[in-house]
């Protein structure tokens, strides 16, 4: 390196290195030991085709295991499709969104759930509800005049 | 030639560029302070009449002339005069420079032409499949296109210069300005490809269908690195020039050099973190990015110990002394172009942690889409930025007009509040994202805001807004009067900042850009090709929307 950088700043430059080092460590640590992820490529299903391929032709709620559930949810200008799902509390329930005309977005404050749904590209994500109450979802992603009335809800009922 | 002659043949664009930033600067300000009042359930927008009422009008007002327009007029004519006091010496091509300006100017009118008449409400990003009016689209390119003949110009000038000294190191100032140019060039090129092969020809009814991952992921390919884009003018104000205006040195050269190259290679294969929630790519690709927006990070931490350290060596010479008191020896309310800039670097700092927080991957899922995100911004570019061009022009405009700054007193008003201003509706915003409260949603009318809840968060949020609208109000205040009326004749020159330690030898390296260029475009082949190559060729191609 060259002659006039000051022993202070290269000092400076390992802490700065170190600290950036041990900040990807932590990055990778949390992705691959603690496996917390976020959205990844789960597969493609054209606009056009949503009303007629499982399980978007259907959407709404199927149990498809022990307190787990499926709810399937069409995203569209200005609704989500279906606005309001039931469960039981403590059940765990895997989204399956899609968007039928522009970019959405999926969000419920207070949880890690938080996905863009894009026309053209499926997104999941999966989530344990572990306190009774209403969960309001609402699309966080620019879609027209309407937006801001885009919003649904999750309601988990005590047992 | 005199210092003076250099700059007579450029002063009138380098001028009339700064005067359009200004009223950029208003234009998407004054649409600012309503969206930010909207934050706290006030309405404003419907005193406006039609069109200009709708939210999300304005909200693209805004993005678009701040983000595409303000940021870019100020640039092309910043980056100009770096360039010509660097080498001293006058662009290469006047032509090429009258033509950068009017196309940028035409680009600019094409553009909000259909924006403020309602044809284009998809926001600075727009993001397909929302269908614009296609001059908006054109407009947009033909203001990056202006970049880039800016760039060349820049590049003509330094050739030039390279003939006439060969075994002459570049002056910083101006190679600093060529590296901008160089990462900008690189980095423009998703937008572009964007913009020419799939929004322009569908906008126009030439493309049936376009796709819209692909699209979102050319423009973050450009999205991320413009805000260093945005950022390094702002750096070579820090490093090349406040260092004199404290009257200290730069503490060390080679560093700066370094800092400026390492933002080719790191600004660009970054910006997946802007879709870390997004389906359709997988997480191994996002992984790579958000390691490689760590990278990005470390050219800004070195800045924060070279540049204070430039600062401290100042304020040591003028007589301070103790561990911190030096730091009272700036002029924090005497010279506004000084304070202007050691303000903005205040929330410089605070926007690095939370871009930290916004790249690490998991924790992103927390702030996505919130109201964190602009929080971050604002500080970034509404703050750091947009002060420190503040700061600037204090001494620009009194160096193209020849005419005295109308009020150094009213001027530090001015940074101060905005300071203020910008802290205050910056915390206010990271709140509400913390909150879950969305971005861009028009929140008034949301029927899920809870302003009962969020209530002082919100409030600071306007508050702040209100503040900088009224700092905004006076920096345009004492523009104009200076302009127009100040009859002293100014008594400014280019700062330009020594070295601390003569550099003696220095590795070749870091006088050359190429090999630099050359790296970042086997990184972006790594980090962005395989992605697009894939969602391009495999995912679906959808139609458009008008949805506003």
């Amino acid at each position: 390196m060259a002659t006039d950088i000051d022993r202070y700043e290269l000092t400076w430059i390992y802490i700065c290195v170190v600290a950036l080092l041990v900040l990807f460590g932590v990055l990778l640590y949390s992705a691959y030991a603690l496996g917390i992820h976020v959205e990844t490529d789960v597969g493609q299903i054209h606009p056009a085709q949503v009303a007629t391929t499982p399980p978007f032709d259907q959407p709404g709620l199927r149990m498809i295991g022990p307190d787990h559930y499926e709810a399937v949810i069409v995203a569209r200008a200005w609704v989500f499709d279906p606005p309001e799902i039931r469960v039981p509390v403590g059940s765990t329930v895997t989204f399956k969104l899609t968007s039928i005309d522009v970019i959405h977005g999926f969000k419920i404050p207070r949880t890690g759930i938080n996905r863009m749904i894009v026309p053209g590209q499926i997104s999941e994500v999966t989530h344990r509800f572990d306190e009774p109450g209403t969960y309001t979802f609402f699309c966080h992603e620019y879609c027209g005049s309407g937006h801001h009335i885009m919003n649904g809800g999750i309601v988990v009922e005590p047992r | 030639m005199n210092l003076a002659e250099i700059y007579r043949r450029d002063a009138w664009h380098m001028r009339w560029s700064l005067y359009i930033s200004f009223v950029m600067l208003a234009i998407g300000g004054f649409y600012g302070t309503l969206q930010a009042l909207d934050k706290m359930g006030v309405d404003l927008y419907r005193y406006l009449p039609d069109p200009l009422y709708r939210y999300y009008l304005g909200l693209t007002v805004h993005g678009v002339t701040l983000g595409w327009m303000f940021t870019v007029f100020f640039i092309i004519a910043f980056l100009n005069l770096v360039t010509i006091h660097g080498l001293r010496r006058p662009l290469a091509s006047p032509g090429l420079a009258k033509a950068t300006f009017g196309l940028a100017v035409l680009g600019a009118v094409a553009a909000l032409i259909p924006t403020f008449t309602n044809e284009a409400s998809v926001l600075w990003t727009f993001y397909a499949p929302l269908q614009a009016h296609p001059a908006f689209y054109i407009g947009l390119t033909a203001i990056v296109v202006a970049t880039w003949t800016a760039g060349i110009n820049a590049y003509l000038t330094w050739r030039s210069w390279k003939r006439e000294h060969p075994n002459v190191r570049t002056p910083l100032m101006s190679f600093a300005a060529l590296t901008t140019w160089a990462m900008w060039a690189l980095a423009s090129v998703g937008v572009a490809a964007s913009m020419l092969f799939q929004l322009i020809p569908w906008s126009s009814g030439l493309l049936a269908q376009v796709n819209p991952l692909l699209n979102r992921s050319l423009f973050w390919f450009t999205g991320h690195p413009v805000v260093y884009f945005w950022l390094l003018p702002a750096y070579i104000s820090w490093y090349t020039m406040l260092p004199a205006q404290v009257g200290g040195r730069l503490f060390s050269e080679s560093l700066a050099r370094l800092v400026f190259l390492a933002f080719i290679p790191f600004s660009i294969p970054t910006g997946l973190h802007h879709m870390f929630p997004d389906p359709g790519i997988p997480h191994s690709t996002k992984l790579l990015h958000a390691i490689l927006t760590f990278a990005v990070v470390f050219p800004s931490l070195v800045t924060a110990f070279t540049v204070v350290a430039s600062v401290e060596e100042g304020a040591r010479r003028n007589g301070g002394t103790g561990r911190f008191r030096w730091i009272l020896r700036l002029p924090w309310l005497t010279n506004p172009a000084v304070s202007g800039q050691l303000l903005g670097m205040v929330l410089f700092a605070t926007g690095g942690i939370t871009g930290i927080i916004n790249a690490s991957y998991g924790m992103n899922l927390v702030v996505h889409n919130t109201m964190w995100i602009p929080g971050h911004l604002h500080t970034q570019v509404a703050g750091a930025v947009t002060l420190t061009w503040m700061a600037a022009s204090f001494w620009l405009i009194p160096l193209l007009t020849g005419k005295k700054l109308w009020s150094v007193r009213l001027s530090t008003l001015q940074v101060w509040t905005w300071f203020f201003g910008m802290a205050i509706m910056a915390r206010g915003m990271h709140w509400m994202g913390m909150a879950g409260v969305p971005r861009r949603v028009h929140l008034t009318y949301a029927p899920y805001a809870l302003f009962d809840e969020w209530r002082l968060a919100g409030w600071l949020v306007g508050a702040g807004g209100v503040l900088l609208f009224l700092s905004g109000a006076l920096f345009l205040y004492v523009i104009a009067m200076t302009v127009w009326f100040s009859r002293s004749p100014a008594q400014v020159e280019v700062p330009e900042a020594k070295p601390l330690h003569p550099v003696e030898r220095m590795p070749l390296v870091l006088d050359r850009i190429t090999p630099w260029v050359t790296v970042t475009v086997v990184l972006i082949a790594i980090a962005w090709l395989p992605s697009i190559y894939r969602i391009a060729t495999t995912h679906p191609y959808v139609q458009g929307w008008r949805l506003w």
